[in-house]
């Protein structure tokens, strides 16, 4: 550890989680407004109790990295937008990013409804910590949440802030939704009155983003994790998780045919009590639409990391398909959503996904079992076609989906040859829409 | 030692409208898919193509051709 000696090393002693916290989990049982936020979370540490450089040395201690499906290192991205805005002489702009996207993903909706004050003070603590001039929190403007008006409730915990305390005044800018919008160029897209797309260029957002200044864009459950360890520590957050993959996270189940749960766990834990509801099951998704299917076996005994399932655990969704359901029939579903979540700029997305779709929709339909050595040469064939291929990564993504179908419902593919499904019921179970 | 950077194709997928004029000109780097789209090679341009590759980016009818250095110092 190379600690820069300013004498001010007790001031920034991590506190200890409030009783509260420790016994409830990350998250608490009902939305709180900002007093009670303090009361459960502790109050937000002073910006003379933590150092310019404490919370990146904080953050890399503890390993944290992005949870909005791509999982890269919150350090790295902070060094990288502090030298560009260092070497540019302009001031970084921080976005924390609620655009969730995903339809079957309720994760970050359920964190802005119960804790929108946990992702605030991330928002504040990173835009202290890199100087920021601008601190945006970006959410879906028709935001669908069973629980209430998710943008007005947002709305009034930003008007709850304290901005001469937080040093950091938060703009609450509401973007449409969409499967692609939150991808971090498309919403920087959007935040600087742009068509909201990927777009080509030679430097990343963190080097030119809102405005053209550095930018980091972070999701927001990776923004509470920030609000977390400049509470409690790095420690605290690597007590939690393996040391591959440290920290809580939160995880959008779903297992049968309930509604999906919102879980708090981490990296580690077994998956199988978060799905064991569903049994008889034939394989969960792991990750998210852009994710991969696992078979029910090893469901059945793998631990939550990416060395035993094989899989990075993406955005945090777990669906487990019953048995009684038709996996391909499932992936055909998504995978026509995906297609038609196609931004339509790049040509190989363009017309590589729907060809995709239309093929796993073949194949999903037993009837069509005497072509189906030449539907899943097509898919491989177009599956390598539109990997890579794309100003954005939602043709790889969808590729991924598609080739883990094809292994883990091997099964099933040889019943449909045969001119059989074996799942009853033939009912879409995640939402497409 | 070269004197010359060595330089890699890139395509603004964004941008590119399927023309095909790049597969003409450097058919040893570009390829077409089953739409028109080029597929490119992996690995830098060759010295024999660069001239060609420059020719090539700077006709591309959308402009969607790059020439990207690659060279490190």
């Amino acid at each position: 550890m190379t600690a820069i000696d300013n004498g001010a090393r007790e001031a920034v002693v991590p506190q200890s989680p409030p009783s509260q916290a420790r016994e409830n989990g990350v998250l608490p049982s009902r939305p709180l407004n900002v007093a009670e936020h303090r009361a459960y979370y502790g109050a937000l540490p002073a910006a003379d109790r933590l150092p310019l450089g404490e919370l990146a040395a904080r953050i890399g201690h503890a390993g944290v990295r992005g949870r909005g499906g791509a999982g890269f290192p919150l350090y790295r991205k902070i060094v990288s937008v502090s030298g560009a805005a260092r070497a540019r002489r302009l001031q970084p702009t921080i976005v924390a990013n609620g655009c969730e996207g995903e339809p079957a993903s309720h994760k970050d909706k359920h964190l802005l409804w119960l804790a929108p004050h946990l992702v605030l003070d991330g928002l504040v603590l990173l835009g202290r910590e890199l100087r920021a001039t601008r601190a945006i929190l970006a959410i879906e403007a028709d935001a669908p949440n069973g629980k209430g008006d998710l943008v007005r409730r947002v709305r009034e915990a930003v008007s709850e802030r304290d901005v001469r305390q937080d040093g950091v005044h938060i703009e609450l800018v509401e973007v449409p939704g969409g499967f692609i919008a939150g991808e971090s160029a498309a919403l920087v897209s959007t935040l600087n009155g742009g068509p909201g797309l990927p777009t080509y260029t030679e430097h990343s957002v963190r080097e030119h983003g809102v405005g053209g200044t550095p930018t980091l864009v972070q999701n927001v459950e990776t923004v509470a994790q920030v609000a977390l360890i400049a509470r409690y520590g790095a420690d605290w957050f690597r007590d939690y998780g393996t040391a591959a993959e440290p920290g809580p996270q939160l995880f959008t189940v779903y297992a049968g045919r309930r509604q999906p749960r919102v879980v708090h766990s981490a990296a580690g834990a077994p998956l199988w009590p978060l799905i064991a509801d569903a049994e008889p099951i034939d394989a969960v998704l792991i990750g998210g639409y852009h994710g991969s299917w696992i078979s029910a076996p090893l469901a059945r005994k793998a631990r939550l990391t990416e060395a035993e399932l094989g899989v990075p655990l993406g955005a945090g969704l777990i669906a487990a398909l019953p048995a009684d359901r038709c996996g391909l029939t499932e992936t055909a579903h998504i995978m026509r959503y995906l297609a038609l979540e196609s931004a339509g700029q790049c040509g190989p997305c363009l017309n590589g996904l729907p060809r995709i779709a239309a093929a796993m929709e073949q194949l999903a339909d037993p009837h069509h079992a005497a072509r189906y050595a030449g539907i899943v040469q097509n898919l491989q064939r177009w599956s390598g076609m539109v990997e890579g291929r794309g100003l954005c990564h939602h043709p790889d993504g969808s590729v991924r989906l598609v080739r883990s179908a094809l292994t883990v419902f091997r099964t099933e593919t040889a019943a449909h040859r045969a001119g059989v499904c074996t799942g009853g019921d033939r009912r879409p179970l995640l939402p497409a829409s | 030692m070269r004197a010359k950077d060595s330089a890699e194709l890139a395509v603004d997928w964004g941008t590119c409208k399927g023309h095909g004029l790049c597969a003409e000109l450097l058919p040893d780097h570009i390829t077409l898919d089953d739409w028109g789209y080029p597929i490119v090679g992996a690995g830098p341009v060759s010295a024999a193509a660069a001239k060609r590759a420059r020719r090539a980016v700077a006709d591309c009818p959308a402009l969607a051709l790059k020439l990207k250095s690659t060279a490190g110092k």
